[in-house]
């Protein structure tokens, strides 16, 4: 498995290509499919390396591949005053963990694509190479993200799916909204990857590497920080600082749903399917490290479970489309959380799979929804969309069916193993996870329902011409219709409207690819208590355990019990429990649904009613509880008040101070200038004068005649010689 | 007979002539004249004590001097002409172009 480099490096190769030359020669379609190919390529060599790595003995699954040496060996200092060899290597690192990561980045990111190639069909020629660009690159990012063995290699992938993600966000950069969605994310997550660059750098100040095993290994030999706040539990802290910015976590969540602004395809694959995984991904990766700092895992749990709540509240009065998914997805990350905060770290991260798979359906459908509208994102002006586009409407079905959990489709398995494990773990956790089911049930349905139920509200069409409205081709229309609909012309370049229609088969394909692997992917979860053998669960352990059997002694006794304490208190609770739970969680999801149908399919009126009976809590959901606006009360006009303030010291004191030191300067100077012209002159011309007025009398000898001078030479030869003469 | 008391004295005669008419005269041309008298002067100096000491060498000094006489006469003739060219006169008082 030496050549799982190439998997990130492909989706590199693309993007350079698209970057270099694709924006200025390619066409559209060349540029869709030097992505496609590429993103293909990726997936190609991904299922080859799992293959490989199913085919190794369990505890034999972790594969190190170094590539190169990137930071060659500098002596520095740990903590402890010891100075280690600080090296890092282009490392990357194969198992369990990233082994599905990868599956899941390169499958769903080669859907997501093939749908982009169609959904972005639209825009200028150029725009669309740079955005197949942008999306390989962040594929090329994620990817490194997941396969680096060492905090540093994953650094880079960290930061590189930040930059991707605002790139993309700010796509239709002129839009105003857009780009500064792009820079509030970007800002958000800056504050997060504080967090974690902060954790790795105590990382290293403890154990003097940066590699993910070995940091594992020598973690697992520290005491468990059960009763106290020590070093371990500041690094775990700090890392889920980096989650909370990177998975859109309380307090760093407001950025997702304003990125929403990007393009459809963006928020599939980025804001739903795998970036904002990150966070998750990445606790997992430190399984070891989280499970020697209970009261981290509690704070983890606590901020997910939360979250999960705030979010899906949300998410109950939202009529964007694609904010209802946004605040959902930030909710099923919050479960994700709460399941690694619980210990249940295979659950999380097998959520983290199944919701990548029915989260970019649910958007994707919903993409086409919007494609289908014209570029309306408002549920109230949608509404019986079903008959119009049908291959749409059923896989988003079966999408939404499986993010309310209903049997037996992907995310009933996942959720039901979190909701279990929470169970056990903490009853308060649990009850809030179940009311935030229930709440994912009913917006769930609220959106299908208002979207493809009921009577069509939205803006009429003249279909005039081109038969039923339903029948007519997606592209059929378009070149010769000179009359449509000005009002609802596309908000982002959508040509002349006709109607709502299915989308064309690049983006059908997906969604029902998509759709297959929201009722499959669960299949691998299935717990034991109904007959299943959790295969996914027995395949991840390795990878959230210490892999060091040499290592002996309390510390490795304690991970690997801390690692496997919930499984063990699991087979304490009798399988009928797990059972009564699981009827319990299906019956909530049904009661969610059956609330919506009956608030938005047949009596519509209701929720109106609701909405004025209880329009104080409805304003506040709706207003997304103030928290924009808190955070633009506080920090944001706080950051604007301590620049206005850092401004005023900056002109005042520091300009004060350069320009005295200026006037300072010209004044010496001035004296300096002074006594130059005075004194030290004035010498020099006393000098030239003394000499001259000396030399007055002397230069009358230089007569020039040379007569004069021989004269002068007889009298002196005359003079010797009479002195040799008469003074002997 | 002739002693070199006589050579002397001739030498002498000529050569304060000569050194006279270098101070007195104002044409260069005259001036030159002078010099050559002075170096005649020495001349005879040489040969004469050449004959009363019986060694060649004092006039193998002489025909040197003659030698040299005659390449100095070229140069000093030369730069007489240039200046007579520029200055339209021989006149030495004209020539003070040294002084300050």
């Amino acid at each position: 498995m030496r050549y799982i480099w190439l998997i990130p490096l492909l989706p590199g190769i693309g993007a350079a290509i698209n970057g270099l030359l694709g924006i200025r020669y390619f066409s559209r379609k060349t540029a869709g499919i030097v992505a496609c190919t590429m993103m293909a390529a990726a997936l190609g060599v991904s299922v080859m390396a799992f293959w490989q790595l199913l085919g190794l003995p369990a505890d034999a699954r972790g594969v190190d591949v170094v590539v190169a040496q990137w930071i060659p060996s500098i002596p520095l200092a740990t903590h402890n005053g010891v100075v280690g060899m600080f090296q890092v290597p282009w490392g990357f690192r194969l198992d369990p963990l990233s082994g599905m990561m990868i599956l899941v980045v390169t499958g769903i990111g080669t859907l997501i694509h093939v749908y982009s190639t169609a959904y972005m069909a639209d825009e200028p020629r150029g725009g669309v190479a740079r955005f197949f660009c942008y999306l390989n690159l962040f594929c090329f990012f994620m990817l490194m993200l997941v396969l680096g063995n060492n905090f540093l290699v994953m650094f880079v992938g960290w930061e590189g799916v930040g930059l991707c993600s605002y790139l993309l966000i700010g796509y239709w950069y002129e839009k105003k909204s857009a780009s500064d969605a792009g820079k509030k994310a970007f800002i958000t997550n800056r504050i997060g990857d504080w967090g974690f660059v902060l954790g790795v750098f105590l990382i290293y100040s403890t154990f003097g590497t940066l590699d993910f095993r070995a940091v594992q290994n020598a973690a697992a030999t520290m005491p468990v920080e059960a009763m106290h706040f020590g070093v371990l539990s500041f690094i775990c802290l700090f890392l889920f600082v980096g989650a909370t910015g990177k998975s859109a976590q309380i307090p760093l969540y407001v950025w997702l749903p304003d990125a929403m602004e990007g393009p459809t395809p963006v928020s599939a694959l980025i804001h739903a399917a795998t970036m904002v995984t990150a966070g998750v991904y990445m606790v997992g990766r430190n399984a070891v490290l989280f499970s020697h700092a209970p009261q981290v895992m509690m704070i983890v749990a606590i901020v997910g479970v939360l979250t999960a709540l705030m979010a899906a509240s949300i998410g109950l009065v939202q009529y964007d489309i694609k904010r209802v998914l946004a605040y959902s997805t930030v909710s099923q990350l919050g479960y994700m959380f709460t399941a690694m905060g619980v210990g249940a770290f295979s659950a999380g991260a097998f959520h983290l799979m199944t919701h990548a798979f029915f989260k970019a359906l649910l958007f994707l459908g919903s993409g086409s929804v919007i494609h289908a509208m014209g570029g309306e994102q408002d549920m109230r002006r949608m509404g019986g969309l079903k008959k119009y586009l049908p291959v749409t409407f059923a896989t988003m079905m079966i999408g939404t069916l499986a993010i309310a959990g209903i049997v037996p489709l992907a995310g009933f398995f996942s959720k039901d193993e979190i909701l279990f494990r929470a169970f056990v773990a903490n009853k308060a956790i649990w009850v809030v996870a179940v009311v935030t089911a229930l709440m994912t049930a009913f917006y769930m349905f609220r959106l299908m329902a208002m979207t493809f139920f009921g009577g069509y509200r939205g803006p009429a069409w003249d279909a005039a011409g081109h038969g039923a409205p339903a029948g007519h081709g997606h592209d059929a229309g378009h070149a010769q219709a000179d009359h449509h609909d000005a009002a609802h012309d596309a908000g982002h370049g959508h040509g002349p409207w006709h109607g709502p229609h299915e989308s064309p088969t690049p983006m059908t394909f997906p969604l029902m690819a998509l759709a297959v692997g929201a009722i499959v992917a669960g299949f691998v979860g299935i717990p034991a208590a109904i007959g299943g053998s959790n295969a996914i669960e027995k395949f991840l352990e390795p990878s959230f355990t210490a892999s060091a059997p040499a290592v002996a002694g309390e510390g490795e006794r304690a991970a690997a019990g801390e690692a496997g304490a919930a499984e063990h208190e699991t087979s304490h609770v009798s399988a009928n429990v797990e059972r009564g739970l699981m009827g319990f969680s299906l019956l909530v999801a049904i009661a969610g649904i059956l609330v919506a149908r009956k608030f938005y399919v047949t009596s519509p009126e209701i929720s109106d009613d609701l909405a004025e009976q209880w329009a104080g809590p409805h304003r506040v959901l709706s207003n997304k509880y103030y928290v924009d606006e808190l955070y633009d009360a506080t920090v944001v006009s706080g950051t604007f008040g301590a620049g206005t303030g850092l401004w005023a010291v900056d002109r005042n004191v520091v300009d004060g101070v350069v320009n005295g030191s200026g006037w300072i300067t010209i004044i010496s100077a001035w004296f300096s200038g002074l006594t130059d012209r005075i004194v030290v002159d004035g010498l020099v011309n006393l000098v030239g004068r003394i000499c001259e007025e000396g030399s007055f009398w002397f230069r009358k000898l230089q007569t020039g005649l040379v007569q004069n001078y021989a004269l002068l030479m007889l009298f002196g030869v005359f003079a010797f010689v009479s002195i040799y003469l008469f003074m002997r | 007979m002739i002693t070199p008391t006589h050579y002397m004295l001739l030498s002498a005669a000529l050569f304060i002539i000569g050194v006279i008419g270098v101070m007195v005269r104002r044409n260069i041309i005259i001036i030159f004249m002078s010099i050559e008298l002075i170096l005649n002067a020495v001349n005879i100096n040489l040969v004469a004590f050449s004959n009363q000491l019986h060694d060649v060498v004092g006039q193998v000094f002489a025909v040197f001097v003659i030698a040299v006489a005659a390449a100095e006469a070229a140069v000093g003739l030369g730069i007489i002409l240039a200046f007579y060219r520029n200055k339209e006169s021989v006149n030495i008082d004209e020539m003070n172009l040294m002084r300050w």
